[in-house]
């Protein structure tokens, strides 16, 4: 077991060996200047950018000068309403030199900010065909989970709860379902706020977390970076270590069955 | 149904009765809400709620910054034509002003756009006043092509189209639009705008619907404050932002809160709006729209923009001119109207990094087929 504790526990996805289990991302900072110190204190080894925010040309404002060439980017598709456009920006992404991995953010409810999940299928089918590592954000519904798989998916990201809410695992149930019956790495996405949380997704055998507007809205996200790092790692080691089993009294004896070996004694 | 619809309705419930009547526990049953309905903003427009308005304001800043993060987006205005055919009896550019017309050629909107973009900024607005003589399709067309060249987010603030007319320009690569209704309230619409194709209310009314059907990204409305009471115009641009919201959620719905400032002409605004109601209207549609953007231009001074940021604003204009070719010519006498913050890009830039806000100069990319 302690084998996997360590980098024989990697998180494999798309031919990449992953040790740190919390992806990150680059959104509602006060100072992309504070990019370089929350992957370092995290430990995290991948970076969602929007493409959108990303300008190649500027020499001042360009938030892919402040991400470490260490770690894996993960360009995602925000601001995209349907799977062509997605697929557009994915495109412009891989030609802009960002890799070959994608998010897909396919959202037509801007009220909510709830993924398109049709919408999301088409794209992870035309972009996995392409060769992209596609890496869908998902409502937890185990029939698109599905079909996404069948389409390329090379993980799922749930939704915890609607993102930027910081409520937690409100779709835990949903999650759970994920969990048990994918092939495919399960990667919590959206919704997380706080470090408990991330460490109960870990427990119940997420793949990984992404954790975004909980850092960078915190009074000190550096400070917030570290302790959702040691929650992901703390969660899955509690995973690895298999939690015991939950009781709803407490259980010193045997009351129905004690009789049986009271001869014995 | 359309938003006119909607409008009458609530133009039937006395919507000054209804504002009065608002209590302070009404407000405070409110503000204890997640999520508001219409009653609901109503309540927050209410005398009653501005002994409130530092509960609205802290509870705005959180919503914002919680689903924008500390972030403001950066844009410029570009004014392409100041010909008008209206007779609009508060505008600068009213076709009976006696001010100087000018429109620029491809070569000054090449030259105004390599000017801009030397800022950084890649998010442009274009204005043209109403002449499909001097702005026409074609004439957009063409600027639109250049500025692709040199900007990532186009928004174009015209003169209303048809549907076609908006995919067109889509096509063409324009993402954003902004139209203010000026007023809400028709009667007075009708009066103060005496002559020309702008005199048509629904028109103009239906237009950012039209501009969601044609599926633009990203749609900004305003009325513009002073015309009429403050309360009801923020009423009814609220309700309308989120009608527009309700019918087409994949739009980027914003909404501006554009305060009347001086220009050529005579005419002075019947309903000044201060502050403190200024800063009410804000906090409060923020509250009603969590996900909605709210953009602050430089009709607004240096020291207030600093101060409202926080409670709710997303997008901000920068080294601004209304004057035509006003970011490379040396002729100023074309404005609009007067500006009240002058402040360059990158003084903006920096002053925005020290109130802890990140500009953001790049928040879209173009993706033409």
């Amino acid at each position: 077991m302690t084998a996997f504790l360590n980098a024989g526990d990697a998180l494999e996805i798309g031919g990449k060996k992953l040790t740190s289990r919390l992806f990150t991302g680059t959104g509602k900072y006060a100072s992309d200047t504070m990019i370089p110190r929350i992957i370092e204190q995290s430990g995290s080894q991948v970076i969602t950018v929007a493409l959108r925010r990303v300008d190649f040309q500027s020499g001042t404002d360009n938030v892919m000068k402040h991400i470490p060439t260490s770690v894996t980017l993960l360009p995602n598709t925000s601001g995209a309403r349907d799977a062509d456009e997605a697929v557009r920006i994915a495109r412009l992404a891989r030609a802009a030199g960002c890799g070959n991995w994608i998010k897909i953010e396919v959202i037509s409810d801007n009220t909510y900010l709830l993924p398109d999940g049709y919408e999301t299928v088409k794209a992870t089918g035309i972009l996995a065909n392409e060769g992209f590592v596609v890496l869908p954000y998902i409502n937890p519904d185990l029939m698109v989970a599905r079909a996404l798989v069948n389409a390329g998916a090379a993980a799922v990201m749930p939704l915890g709860s609607p993102i930027g809410s910081n409520r937690g695992l409100m779709t835990r149930e949903m999650i759970r379902i994920l969990i048990d019956e994918l092939e495919v790495p399960v990667i919590v996405d959206a919704g997380i706020g706080r470090p408990s949380q991330a460490c109960e997704a870990m427990e119940m055998g997420a793949a990984a977390c992404l954790v975004n507007t909980a850092i960078a809205s915190a009074a000190d996200p550096v400070a917030m970076a570290m302790a959702f790092g040691e929650a992901v790692r703390a969660g899955r080691r509690a995973f690895l270590a298999g939690p015991g089993a939950e009781r709803e009294k407490a259980s010193a004896s045997s009351p129905l069955t004690g009789f049986l070996y009271q001869e014995a004694r | 149904m359309g938003f006119y619809d909607v409008y009458k309705q609530w133009e039937q419930k006395d919507v000054d009765g209804l504002l009065k009547s608002v209590t302070s526990d009404d407000v405070l049953r409110t503000l204890a809400k997640t999520r508001l309905h219409e009653q609901d903003y109503l309540t927050l427009l209410a005398p009653a709620a501005q002994e409130h308005l530092e509960a609205m304001a802290q509870r705005a800043h959180d919503q914002t910054v919680a689903q924008f993060g500390k972030t403001v987006v950066l844009y410029t205005p570009m004014y392409l034509s100041n010909y008008c055919v209206n007779h609009c009896l508060y505008c600068g550019f009213n076709a009976r002003n006696n001010i100087s017309r000018k429109h620029l050629d491809a070569g000054e909107v090449e030259e105004e756009a390599r000017r801009i973009s030397e800022t950084g900024l890649k998010h442009i607005l274009i204005l043209t006043g109403e002449s499909r003589t001097w702005a026409s399709m074609d004439y957009l067309k063409t600027c639109v092509a250049i500025l692709s060249r040199y900007f990532t987010s186009i928004a174009i603030e015209i003169y209303p189209l048809e549907t076609q007319e908006y995919r067109e320009l889509i096509t063409a690569g324009v993402d954003a639009m902004t139209l203010y209704q000026e007023t809400y309230n028709e009667a007075l619409y009708d009066r103060l705008h005496v002559k020309g194709p702008k005199k048509n209310y629904r028109f103009r009314l239906d237009a950012p619907e039209r501009a969601c059907e044609a599926r633009m990204r990203s749609v900004n409305i305003g009325a513009l404050l002073g015309l009429y009471k403050g309360r009801h115009e923020s009423f009814y641009t609220g309700l309308h932002a989120w009608y527009l919201q309700k019918h087409y959620p994949e739009v980027d719905i914003s909404v501006s809160f554009p305060r009347m400032r001086p220009h050529t002409g005579s005419f002075n605004p019947d309903y000044p709006v201060d502050d403190v109601n200024l800063v009410q209207a804000i906090t409060a549609l923020r509250l009603f729209m969590p996900r909605a953007g709210i953009t602050m231009s430089t009709r607004e001074n240096a020291e207030f923009r600093n101060q409202i940021l926080p409670l709710g604003v997303t997008r901000m204009s920068a080294g601004s001119t209304t004057v035509v070719g006003g970011h490379t010519q040396k002729n100023q006498d074309t404005g609009q109207f007067d500006i009240s913050d002058e402040r360059t890009v990158d003084q903006m830039a920096l002053s925005l990094s020290s109130l802890g806000y990140q500009p953001v100069f790049k928040d879209w990319q173009a993706i033409k087929a």
